[in-house]
């Protein structure tokens, strides 16, 4: 998981996941294009390296031209574990909050305030 | 693969081996634990009907296209109800091949052969991941994650 946080730890390589989102399969030349101002071939590419090494990236050949797809599951895997989680117990506060404020607890065991 | 890009393309690695992910996949009394509910069901010959069923609900229906235990496995896939299942059959194929060195299985779902402007495309960009990240869980720990639908 450290790969991922690392390859999302950075504007351009999710920007790049944001420009597959919105049309996948995209070739290398296709990709780099919005950044031929910017940046070299060379650095999009190592971009590209290092969103396929953390499994964001998927590649298909088609013929002898690689396209690029945007793989979700690692980030569903975080979701799973790291904001899942925590929403979770933000949840069960409010729930709890509630109850308390509406007093809809069992008889016999009255809220005091803390 | 087919002559047209995939539209989805979806690689997870598993702990496990291909016997076992196959199973995994293939298996109703497994894919009832951790594919929302669904029971996966074909005798797997080429050519055979393959449906998904969820409380004794058909929900998809397809045909079996290749059976290659325990590497590959492809089928078409309608779903049976809605919309979507005015559209024609779409195409699911899942590659499995173990990593070399290593106890893990990666695991390659692609969907393709959907039809501009699909109604049943959005909700298979949901399904896969969720479906994926609970086999993975169900094949590891033995245990499902808990899911809202």
């Amino acid at each position: 998981m450290n790969d991922v946080f690392k390859a999302l730890a950075d504007e351009t390589r999710r920007e790049i996941l944001d420009t597959l989102y919105a049309k996948s399969g995209q070739t290398l030349g296709e990709l780099y294009a919005p950044y031929a101002k910017s940046m070299s071939r060379q650095a999009v590419m190592k971009h590209l390296g290092i969103l396929e090494a953390a499994n964001l990236v998927a590649i298909v050949w088609s013929g002898r031209e690689k396209r690029h797809y945007l793989n979700p599951i690692p980030i569903h895997a975080i979701q799973d574990r790291w904001i899942k989680k925590f929403e979770r117990q933000r949840m069960d506060a409010l729930a709890a909050l509630k109850t308390a404020l509406e007093g809809s607890e069992p008889k016999g065991k009255k809220h005091v305030q803390s | 693969m087919s002559n047209r890009d995939p539209d989805f393309v979806y690689v997870t690695y598993i702990k496990t081996t291909p016997e076992k992910l196959w199973e995994a996949l293939t298996s109703s009394t497994f894919t009832r634990q951790y594919w929302f509910g669904c029971e996966v069901t074909s005798d797997w010959k080429v050519g055979s009907p393959m449906t998904y069923v969820m409380n004794g609900e058909k929900k998809v229906e397809g045909k079996v296209l290749v059976a290659d235990r325990p590497k590959l496995l492809s089928y078409t896939f309608r779903e049976a109800f809605g919309e979507s299942a005015k559209e024609p059959p779409t195409k699911v194929t899942l590659e499995l091949e173990p990593e070399a060195g290593t106890e893990t299985v990666r695991l390659t779902v692609t969907h393709t052969d959907f039809i501009a402007g699909s109604k049943h495309r959005p909700s298979i960009s949901g399904g896969w991941p969720a479906v994926l990240s609970n086999l993975k869980s169900f094949l590891e720990t033995g245990k499902t994650l808990e899911f809202e639908m």
